[in-house]
């Protein structure tokens, strides 16, 4: 089985004027998993971790798109998209290592992150769990009057889950502020999309819902920003929900447990060499002289000083007190 | 075939393997049916390998779809075949719940007794991973709850060997809970495996001072604990309940009786517990050979947290089961 890179035609568009704050954001992301990966084998973070990296301009493309009243639905591959939404790098990766002083007190972990200050709703470990939520806090949003758009991201791989096919139906018929986000990586863990989906054309299953659906190059971060608020309008406009398909690829294993035995190496090879989002968008960034060399080492500088800073701030996070453990499973049983 | 164990050895994902795949040999209408089992070799690599003996038709990937391959397990063993369906943990299984259910428990009584499923589903369950709380709870005994399947625990490599075929055998829907923390697990089995029944607990340790009644993942754990009374100079019997529903009361009554002090341990939840149900049936049938109140040693009732020191915390440890087995002899932990 494998996963052509899409056929988009190359980007003839010029890089807008923020497109170095794109480059920023992309490579912030794949600078804190490059880490966790490396925390993982040094034992420091445990359990499941489903790196991102290869998906960048997805994330970075459609947060780009909402205002901070939004409301953000994950998956368990989320570390970038709370990393961009403004979950600090500190909350986060203390929350890897399990700490107090991780946003979520260290009960969470890498595939549930949450985060209420900025809107972020999961996080959610099982396939297609977000899906209704989102549906849930589109409607609220809805009855209360409140112009507010829900952004839900998920795999192409949930899209076999009842509970897609119920949260779009449920969107529609409802005209509920849904931005449905299929980050079609192409494989849901070793299954190729050919040999879960009897049609592959992923947006005809949501457009027979009545949900306006299309296509992006997911490897194109200013391709996806420009679809995110195109869509994002749309339904601001109360036009009801949209669903927008971003075809990407993980350069990872599905998680650190994967041995990747079901890719072709070939495949990998390839989309790595010529679709990486953050290679491509440096290259059009020189291009249009919007970048040198001085600029990315700044940058890189940067996201150096703040992961190392944020490792600190897990190291030296204390472990939440067991008397604590059965805190928050009921109102009022906080601190 | 792949095994990983040394040799001599077989770890209990290899027994888990072996067992399907002589079923399969054996019975053409055997087909496994789950997400990931054939390319990706499982979830958790229990398949690993059966893809190329068996083909695409008998070893099948599906989506993402619990519902429908849990329901399609259903229609199948309606119809003919004998399916055993991987659900790839306890957590998900709860989007199948509905068919496990409203359908697998109830057509035969429903009709009249006009149908039967011979289905088997197989699953992993427990904690002990830092999966947190979507990936991690022990809801065996909710199965065990519900009447017209049967529910099989097998904690050991020898009955990870032996309890499918008899399960495949049986005319009724079996779940088979695999705790995560087995998979690696290594033992020796002799040559043929012996074979197993899917009806009685068993006693794993004798002892006579007090009645250690465990099953699962918290089996071994409960082996450490006598140990740690042994020291102590209480002898404890561990009862392996081994089948969740229908229970063996005969099996843990008699040693319940014979040392007049039990203790019942469960991953799941206390409230409303398999140790709940345990600890009532021994109060109910053994009151008068009593020397103490039952005592349960159960997972906290918390969601599981991710933080290796929480989850220790909300799971039963040896020494919490021995502390407890103490308090029944009348001693302090
Ligand atoms: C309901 C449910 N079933 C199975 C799983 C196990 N699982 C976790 S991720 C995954 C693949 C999901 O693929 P996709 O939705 O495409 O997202 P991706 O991982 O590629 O980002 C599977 C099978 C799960 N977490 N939840």
């Amino acid at each position: 089985m494998t996963a052509t890179p899409p056929a988009f035609t190359p980007p003839a568009e010029p890089v807008p004027a923020h497109g170095v704050d794109l480059l920023r954001d992309m490579l912030r992301i794949r600078r804190f998993e490059e880490t966790c990966a490396e925390l993982y084998s040094a034992t420091k973070i445990h359990g499941f971790l489903h790196l991102y990296i290869g998906e960048e301009a997805v994330a970075t493309g459609t947060l780009r798109a909402l205002g901070p009243d939004d409301a953000i639905v994950a998956t368990y591959r989320e570390h970038g998209h709370a990393l961009l939404r403004g979950v600090g790098a500190e909350a986060l990766m203390a929350e890897m290592f399990g700490r107090s002083g991780g946003c979520c007190r260290g009960r969470g972990g890498s595939m549930h992150v949450f985060d209420a200050a900025t809107r972020f709703y999961g996080g959610n470990a099982i396939v297609a769990g977000g899906l209704p939520i989102a549906v849930g806090l589109a409607l609220a949003d809805r009855m209360l009057g409140r112009d507010r758009v829900t952004a839900c991201f998920f795999g192409e791989g949930a899209m076999a889950e009842g509970e897609f096919h119920e949260s779009l139906n449920l969107a529609a018929l409802w005209k509920l502020p849904v931005l449905f986000l299929c980050e079609n990586n192409h494989y849901a863990m070793g299954s190729a999309l050919e040999l879960t989906e009897s049609e592959t054309n992923l947006t005809l299953k949501a457009a027979s819902y009545e949900v306006p659906a299309w296509s992006v190059d997911g490897m194109d971060v200013v391709a996806v920003e420009r679809e995110a608020r195109r869509a994002v309008l749309a339904i601001r406009g109360g036009g009801g929900p949209v669903f927008l398909e971003c075809q990407t690829y993980r350069f990872r294993a599905h998680s650190m447990y994967d041995p990747d035995l079901y890719r072709d190496r070939a495949e990998v090879a390839e989309w790595k060499e010529q679709h990486d989002p953050i290679d491509l968008l440096a290259a059009r960034l020189r291009a249009q002289d919007m970048l040198d060399d001085a600029t990315l080492e700044r940058i890189e500088a940067e996201i150096a000083a703040e992961l190392e800073a944020a490792v600190a701030f897990a190291e030296a996070s204390e472990l939440e007190p067991v008397e604590d453990l059965a805190r928050d499973v009921y109102a009022g049983d906080g601190a | 075939m792949s095994t990983e164990a040394a040799s001599g050895m077989l770890t209990y994902r290899d027994a888990v393997r072996e067992a399907m795949c002589e079923a399969m040999r054996a019975d053409e209408r055997v087909f496994l049916m789950g997400e990931d089992v054939g390319r990706y070799g499982g979830g958790f690599g229990v398949s690993k390998g059966m893809l190329a003996e068996f083909g695409p038709e008998r070893i099948r990937d599906t989506p993402l779809s619990e519902s429908a391959f849990t329901g399609a397990g259903i229609g199948a063993a309606l119809n003919g075949m004998r399916p055993i369906v991987e659900i790839m943990t306890v957590n998900f299984s709860l989007l199948a719940l509905d068919q496990i259910m409203n359908n697998a428990a109830t057509l035969r009584h429903m009709s009249g007794g006009q149908f039967e499923i011979p289905l088997v589903i197989r699953m992993c369950t427990g904690g002990g991973r830092q999966l947190a709380a979507q990936h991690s709870h022990s809801l065996e005994g909710w199965y065990a709850h519900i009447p017209g399947i049967k529910v099989l625990v097998p904690a050991t490599i020898a009955d990870a060997r032996g309890m499918l075929a008899p399960a495949l055998a049986d005319p009724n829907p079996v779940l088979i809970f695999e705790h995560g923390s087995l998979y690696n697990t290594q033992g020796e089995l002799p040559s043929p495996p012996p074979a197993v029944d899917i009806e009685h607990a068993a006693v794993v340790r004798a002892g006579e001072d007090v009645t250690l009644i465990a099953y699962g993942g918290m089996l071994a754990r409960t082996i450490e604990a006598a140990e740690l009374l042994a020291a102590h100079d209480v002898g404890a019997e561990v009862v392996d309940l081994r089948v969740l529903r229908p229970l063996d009361d005969a099996g843990f009554l008699s040693s319940a009786r014979r040392t007049h002090r039990a203790v019942v341990v469960d991953e799941g939840w206390r409230s409303g517990s398999l140790a709940a149900e345990v600890s009532a049936r021994i109060t109910e049938q053994a009151f008068y050979d009593l020397d103490a109140p039952v005592e349960r040693v159960c997972g906290a009732e918390v969601p599981t947290p991710y933080a290796a020191h929480l989850e220790q915390a909300a799971t039963p440890q040896a020494a919490t089961i021995a502390a407890a087995a103490l308090r029944t002899v009348g001693r302090d932990g």
